[in-house]
């Protein structure tokens, strides 16, 4: 427990008295759900099933160890400014639990609200934020247009005057920011331990078990695992587990990859965001430059990006922040994104009695993280989309109702 | 990453484009166009894929080269390149029956 006794207590005596924060369970024969992934996504899942509709007889399964897929493989930016009516209530929800979040489940998160600051270099640019920033305090979301004066105030070492992409201003969330991955995912783990469920590491679910149609379990690399009802929070590899219940989804696979500069002195106390390429950058609290861009440009099982992605980050980077020039790159690494036919998430039951899907987080799925699990767990629980995610249905494809930020249409690679 | 063109041999990735995978489009009547079935196929073939961890079948645009579209076999796992043919040919339809037989097992 942490209490300031304890963090005492435990400072006095060589931090020799703490103990694990969650048990390595092994598999029951049973129980009343199995989420499948033990991601962010799966434990918040988890968390919220035990704490806020009682149900504990759970089990988290995952192949690896838990955090060890893209909650280990994002950027940790958390944000909720997005434009669609289908989105900004789903990712104010996530914002509104990360600023309760340590004090709700006890953790040192590390949730820092610098600020996320869009810039925009042209005017056509600034018309497109002011409409963005009005639909977000349209919904009750805080969003402020800065003028290039005050975005020089905040950032002054960015390339103000770069002859191609001259920096006009900005669109930034104050309440944007950035997180701890691994203590979120610790710290989710822990309180749905402690609650009960079962975190099972090192088991890889291997077939889903249908009876009448109906899901009635999992087959695992730890033997079968039964199950009432099993959720899938496996970004990445969604498309693979759903084959195992013949199911087709409007998903693809893609690596994102994502770069750390060399440690440095504070330098950046807010997150930017390149608006005439694809290039975002923070400082993480050790001090490197956490940066990354676009997608590589095929669909991917490899957990690891080329070269041309790379350089396209490194000439974004150059062009709005050249003193990064300077820097050595630490080290780089992809993930595999569950990209969706319209850049938007999918919680939602499918077809398969007893199956429910949480897929689809394209490159946005670590700041969706508390949510994602609160509405899973709302859909696990009472059988109901919860209102705030009521949009994100799998039928939003066929029905016509997509939700695409980007209006770019049926190109996962493009959204 | 070079590809193979059959045409101008290998090339460098940033000559290419790609479509994303290669399947084929419902044959509908049109007198059936607005029926259920069609609607049904025509958002099947739109949205759903196959997202094979393993060999796929995709459409590759060869833009700053020869500027024919091509039919690739690609192993999703690995990025290794096992066919590149000239799309809509006999032999790119048969690269296409061979990538959707090589059902993917092993995990990536």
């Amino acid at each position: 427990m942490f209490s300031a006794a304890a963090l005492l207590k435990n400072a006095l005596s060589g931090h020799t008295g703490w103990t694990p924060h969650w048990r390595k369970a092994a598999p029951k024969p049973r129980y009343d759900v199995v989420i499948v992934g033990g991601g962010g996504h799966g434990l918040a899942t988890a968390y919220y099933l035990a704490k806020v509709f009682g149900i504990t007889n759970v089990a988290v399964l995952e192949k690896g160890w838990i955090g060890s897929g893209n909650a280990g493989r994002n950027t940790t930016i958390i944000r909720s400014n997005y434009l669609l009516p289908g989105n900004i209530p789903f990712y104010e929800r996530s914002m509104k639990l990360w600023e309760g979040l340590e004090q709700d489940f006890n953790f040192n998160a590390m949730v820092s609200q610098r600020g996320v600051l869009n810039l925009y270099h042209s005017d056509g640019q600034r018309d497109a934020y002011v409409r963005r920033g009005n639909a977000l305090r349209l919904h009750g979301v805080d969003a402020d247009l800065l003028d290039r004066d005050q975005v020089r105030a905040m950032v002054p070492m960015l390339d103000f005057d770069n002859a191609r992409f001259p920096i006009e201003g900005g669109l930034l969330q104050r309440r944007g920011g950035t997180a701890r991955h691994d203590a979120v995912v610790w710290g989710y783990a822990r309180g749905a331990d402690r609650r009960g469920v079962d975190i099972v590491e090192g088991c890889e679910v291997t077939g889903l078990r249908r009876e009448n149609g109906r899901v009635v379990g999992v087959e695992t690399t730890r033997g079968f695992i039964g199950a009432g009802t099993v959720g899938l929070a496996v970004a990445g590899n969604t498309s693979r587990l759903a084959a195992m219940a013949d199911l087709r989804l409007p998903i693809e696979s893609y690596v994102l990859q994502a770069f750390v500069s060399e440690g440095i002195k504070p330098l950046l106390d807010t997150v930017v965001t390149f608006g005439a390429g694809h290039f975002y950058i923070s400082q993480s609290d050790k001090g490197g430059l956490v940066f990354g861009g676009d997608l590589d440009p095929f669909p991917s099982y490899a957990q690891r990006g080329g070269l041309p992605v790379a350089e396209d980050v490194a000439a974004c980077a150059m062009a709005v922040m050249p003193m990064l020039g300077r820097l050595k790159i630490l080290r780089s690494w992809g993930g595999i994104m569950d990209m969706s036919q319209d850049g938007s998430p999918i919680i939602d039951r499918t077809p398969v009695e007893g199956l429910f899907l949480n897929a689809g987080w394209c490159y946005g799925g670590f700041k969706a993280t508390p949510a994602s699990g609160w509405c899973f767990a709302h859909l696990l629980a009472t059988g109901e989309l919860h209102p705030d995610a009521a949009a994100l249905r799998l039928d939003r494809f066929s029905s016509g109702r997509v939700i695409d930020e980007k209006g770019a249409g049926a190109t996962p690679n493009l959204h | 990453m070079l590809i193979p063109c059959p045409f101008c041999g290998p090339r460098d990735l940033g000559e290419f484009s790609v479509l994303g995978a290669a399947r084929a489009r419902p044959v509908v009547a049109v007198a059936d166009l607005d029926g259920e079935a069609a609607v049904a196929a025509f958002a099947a073939y739109v949205y759903e894929r196959e997202n094979p961890a393993g060999p796929q079948a995709e459409h590759w645009f060869h833009g700053a080269g020869c500027q024919h579209w091509l039919t690739v076999v690609r192993d999703t796992r690995t990025h290794a390149i096992l066919s590149v043919t000239s799309a809509g040919t006999d032999e790119a339809a048969q690269s296409l029956e061979a990538a959707q037989g090589a059902a993917p097992e092993a995990a990536p």
